[in-house]
């Protein structure tokens, strides 16, 4: 294929990921997050899967089956576990504005610079090769695409003399174009996000489509590919475990690719740092193990169709994806494998120098000029340019010695061999991290002495090796150990032979690591500040809410100090801006020239953000004394935070059950306030007739003596209204307040009913009316309080001879049996009560406040008495009524057992 | 005394007691007296009879005493009628608003028969 059709794909498809960086980034400050979703989140995290799977998975299948699947097992088992590990680890960063690893380590061991630089450098020499890898699968199949393998070789179809460095040097300036226009870099890259995520749609498309050709167009189907294979008796033990060390890898190299899927600077970027939203990580747990699962599907079958088709032909099966269309002469399927190939390199590279060049700036660059002092003088000039230069010139350099690394060394090795070098080199973070995360006692000696000790064995044990086979380091090291000592021997350790190389290394490392890291912890003594982060760390749900208004931080600064260190990074417009917000979140007093200590922490994780805890720390004691603060002191202030946070709180809670008391309060005494209007206007009434007639009495003697026992007569009527009156209240009151007791006992009901008639027969007589009672009962023994029921009928029976009216006016008593119930209803043909009153008459004065119907007069009380003693039988009462054709008040009242 | 004969009162209260106190001491005095048993009978008479004064209970049903009032105070006709509330609301805003429809008097109930009629003839000698 003509070289400049490859180039020109690959421009137009870089070209292609600036403008899906550069959309979303507008998208973005427009304030619309329409790629903040879990699927991007996802996909982003798929930029695990780099050349290495896209190209050496088909490689290492081809010489070793199946054992190309343990480096996706480990991250599919591990992904659950995100949810707790992975959400922690964000959640610590979100508060301290953690943006690197070494940073998430330094922080944790006390925001100690020097730990910082060594995880820095120890990342740097472990990810190279991993970078070296991506660039040598992108020079290597722009090579294989141009002239295949299967072909004879000619150097004159080799465009350049070295692929490699050309693309190094693209990539570079790709990179540092991409990835460094903004300083702050806790900001998050949210269009290299989309851009990766994409990539990762390609690659995955792209390796789906060979694989799809491969099995069904080129071969009949999976079972056809296999049945195949299987005739090969030198593909059979491709179908097995290794005999000696098979089963020993796959177990160690699942638990060593769990934890750099999850460790690896670029994962903690794209995982940790580029996170906006922890809930991403429910979805992204099963959405990346599918991915893994997709794009190892076609591995297999690709590879024996390789080893088939190219069976005696010197093919790199590295390659095989490549050159399998090639051979078929399917040229744009060659070409679509080779963008997909390219953008699994170019995801790698991307995010893991974005991620190592923010560590190169931050942790190795700004530390150094803070010895000497030059940051001080450059107060003001805006350290933003340095930073942002360092970090230019840490994405050359690592690219640079990835190149270095390449020519030396990775030219003679498999892309999957490479790779595990630097899983291996991860893997060494793990105890600090894992230990520093649950283990409050995990300290920085320990740390850094099992950190060290792990690297050290990882260098002797895989790199230098690799050294060899460049001719660097003479064979001999290998073969016979150091001096001829057979037990250093860098593959066999003390003589362990049953391990591979990958196995051996990560066993020996982690395993001194890990215990040097216990070990030392326990023998050696934390400083107060790794005390107080070891505690912040590890209690992180328990503090994360208070970190933002809790002054983790003790001394003297001024306000202006402040202000000016923060522009030194963001600029005066912004800093000012960022300080003021605090201070309104806050209630902080900005008039002041001290300044307070929670601003003085809120501007020290804002600097971490920027160039690192370690870093920001130092930056902010050039300015400020501080004073140490003891563990027990921060234990202290957080608690008292955390109570003052609680405190609030319920205070709030507290607040709002008052308003509510309150607020039923203000109704019952509102209620109670009509009561006492009620009642006293109804009291007013009788007195008032009372002092005018005593009165009048007195002041005319002269009156006649029947107009003067009239007047006394309404004296006296009205004396017994009041006192009537009275005693409902009274009684009232009773019920009300849940004072009033029945007496219950078995009573005759016939004979109840007809004391009651006999009481009210006078008054039916006066007003000319006339009473029938009507009883039918099976039974005539009831568990009822007498006077009680006797109140109720009395009070019926002397309404309804209130409302009816001379000569036809009729009352009926009528008293049923009616299973449970014992029913007593009052019927009369007076004018009855509109539908609208039915259900008011048993209020309470109800007539008083509704005086249209208020004729003929009563307390007002009478009814809801009545309600108030059925109700206490467990009883209804109730008014059946229509205007104009009389009224009938039934109430129940349950069988009781005697 | 010889104008007394011609002066109307008019008395106005739901309650039948204390509407027969209010028509003996009126009548005692030598006012011509018209009982309202309710707000509309109070309305009528207030409108046929032209009345003098009125002694007003609030709380009636239908037509209530402020009504009565209002119409009193706003009619030009009645421009020379005094007016009296005779009410058991007491409280400092309900004699607040009773004299805000412009009563020129507010007694609470129980009255003072004494302080009613001094009133009642202070009112009508200051005509």
């Amino acid at each position: 294929m003509s070289s400049w059709i490859v180039i020109l794909a690959s421009v137009i498809y870089l070209v292609l990921l600036f403008f899906i960086a550069y959309y979303v980034e507008g998208k973005k400050i427009a304030g619309k997050r329409i790629f903040n979703n879990p699927y991007i989140y996802a996909l982003s995290l798929a930029v695990y899967c780099t050349a290495w799977t896209f190209y050496g998975s088909v490689g290492k299948a081809s010489k070793d089956g199946f054992d190309f699947l343990a480096v996706y097992i480990g991250p599919t088992l591990v992904a659950p576990i995100w949810i707790i590990i992975l959400r922690k680890i964000i959640r610590i960063c979100k508060t301290q504005r953690i943006t690197t690893i070494a940073d998430f380590i330094s922080s944790r061991y006390g925001k100690n610079i020097s730990l910082a630089s060594i995880i820095t450098v120890l990342c740097f020499l472990g990810v190279i090769p991993y970078i070296s890898l991506q660039l040598k699968a992108i020079a290597e199949s722009f090579d294989i695409i141009i002239n295949p393998d299967f072909k004879q070789k000619s150097s004159s179809y080799l465009l350049f003399s070295d692929t490699a460095l050309i693309v190094a040097i693209f990539m570079a300036a790709f990179t540092v174009l991409f990835g460094t226009r903004r300083v702050e870099s806790n900001e998050q890259h949210s269009g290299m996000v989309a851009a990766v995520a994409f990539e990762s749609i390609i690659k995955l498309l792209a390796f789906l489509s060979v694989g799809i050709y491969v099995t069904w167009v080129m071969f009949d189907g999976f079972g056809d590919i296999f049945t195949r294979a299987s005739n090969f008796v030198s593909y059979q033990k491709l179908f097995t475990v290794k005999p000696v060390s098979g089963y020993s890898d796959w177990f160690w190299v699942s638990i060593l690719s769990g934890i750099a899927a999850t460790l690896l600077p670029r994962q903690f970027q794209v995982g940790v740092v580029e996170n906006t939203d922890e809930n991403h990580l429910k979805k992204a747990i099963w959405l990346f193990p599918l991915y893994l699962f997709l794009i190892n599907i076609f591995v297999l079958p690709i590879a024996f169709s390789g080893q088939m088709l190219f069976d005696g032909l010197s093919v790199n099966a590295d390659y095989f994806v490549l050159d399998i269309p090639l051979y078929a002469n399917n040229k744009l399927l060659a070409l679509v494998v080779f963008i997909g190939g390219f953008a699994a390199a170019t995801s790698m590279i991307i995010v893991e120098t974005i991620a190592l060049s923010t560590m190169f700036s931050n942790h190795l660059v700004i530390p150094a000029l803070l010895g000497t002092d030059y940051l001080k003088q450059y107060h003001q000039i805006g350290l933003s340019k340095i930073l942002l230069n360092s970090r230019r010139i840490g994405m050359i350099l690592i690219l640079g010695t990835a190149y270095g690394y390449y020519h030396y060394i990775s030219k003679y090795y498999s892309l999957v061999s490479i790779g595990l070098i630097s899983f291996v080199s991860v893997a060494q973070l793990a105890p600090s991290i894992f230990g520093g995360l649950y283990w409050k006692k995990g300290n920085k000696t320990g740390a850094i002495s099992g950190l060290i000790a792990g690297f050290v064995i990882w260098f002797y044990t895989l790199v230098l090796p690799s050294l060899t086979s460049s001719n660097i380091l003479s064979v001999d090291f290998v073969l016979y150990g150091p001096f001829g000592i057979e037990w250093l021997k860098p593959n066999a350790l003390l003589g362990m032979t049953e391990f591979s190389p990958i196995v051996h290394s990560m066993f020996f490392s982690l395993i001194i690591n890990l215990g040097l890291y216990v070990k030392v912890s326990l023998w050696t003594k934390q400083s107060a500040t790794e005390q107080n982060q070891a505690e912040i760390f590890v209690d992180i749900f328990k503090y994360e809410k208070i970190m933002d208004t809790t002054a983790t931080w003790k001394g003297v600064a001024s306000i202006p100090d402040m202000q000016s260190l923060l522009a030194n990074f963001l600029g005066e417009q912004r800093s000012k801006t960022a300080i003021q917000n605090f201070a309104t979140r806050n209630n902080l007093d900005l008039n002041q020239n001290k300044a307070d200590p929670k601003l003085v922490a809120y501007v020290e994780r804002v600097l971490a953000g920027i160039i690192g805890s370690a870093s920001a720390r130092v930056m902010l004691g050039s300015v400020v004394k501080e004073e140490e603060i003891k563990l027990a002191e921060l234990m202290d202030i957080l608690k008292e935070s955390q109570q003052l946070m609680l405190l609030n709180r319920e205070l709030k809670k507290a607040k709002e059950q008052l308003e509510d008391a309150n607020f039923i309060l203000k109704e019952i005494d509102e209620l109670k306030d009509d009561f006492l209007a009620t009642v006293t206007h109804e009291l007013r009434t009788p007195i008032t007739s009372i002092r005018a007639f005593s009165e009048i009495l007195y002041d005319n003697p002269e009156i006649e003596l029947e107009e003067r026992q009239q007047y006394l007569q309404i004296i006296n009527k009205e004396t017994d209204r009041l006192s009537r009156l009275i005693s409902q209240v009274l009684d009232l009151e009773k019920y009300d307040s849940g004072k009033q007791k029945l007496n219950l006992n078995k009573e005759n009901i016939v004979e109840i009913m007809k004391e009651c008639t006999d009481s009210i027969l006078q008054l039916v007589k006066d007003k000319g009316v006339s009473l029938q009672t009507k009883i039918d009962l099976n039974e005539t023994e009831f568990l009822i309080d007498k006077d009680k029921v006797m109140q109720v009928v009395i009070n019926l029976l002397s309404n309804a001879v209130k409302f009816t009216e001379p000569p036809n006016g009729l009352i009926v008593l009528r008293v049923i049996n009616t299973g449970e119930f014992l029913e007593i209803s009052v019927n009369d043909n007076g004018k009855g009560i509109s539908h609208e009153y039915q259900q008011l008459i048993f209020e309470k004065f109800f007539q008083a406040r509704n005086q249209t119907i208020r004729k003929p007069k009563g307390s007002g009380l009478g009814l809801a008495i009545c309600k108030k003693i059925v109700e206490l039988h467990g009883g209804e009462i109730k008014v059946l009524s229509e205007s104009g054709k009389g009224a009938t008040f039934v109430f129940t009242i349950p069988k009781l057992k005697a | 005394m010889t104008k007394v004969d011609k002066i109307r009162i008019l008395v106005a209260d739901d309650e039948p007691n204390i509407l027969l106190s209010l028509e003996f001491l009126m009548r005692k005095s030598g006012y011509e007296v018209f009982i309202a048993r309710n707000g509309t009978e109070a309305m009528e008479i207030v409108k046929t009879q032209k009345p003098d004064l009125a002694v007003l209970d609030i709380m009636m049903p239908d037509i209530d005493g402020y009504q009565i009032c209002d119409y009193i105070k706003k009619s030009k006709e009645l421009a020379a009628c005094k007016v009296i509330f005779l009410s058991a609301k007491s409280k400092e805003s309900d004699i607040q608003k009773g004299m805000s429809f412009g009563a020129d008097f507010y007694m609470t109930k129980p009255y003072s028969t004494r302080a009613l009629m001094l009133k009642v003839n202070d009112l009508l000698a200051a005509e």
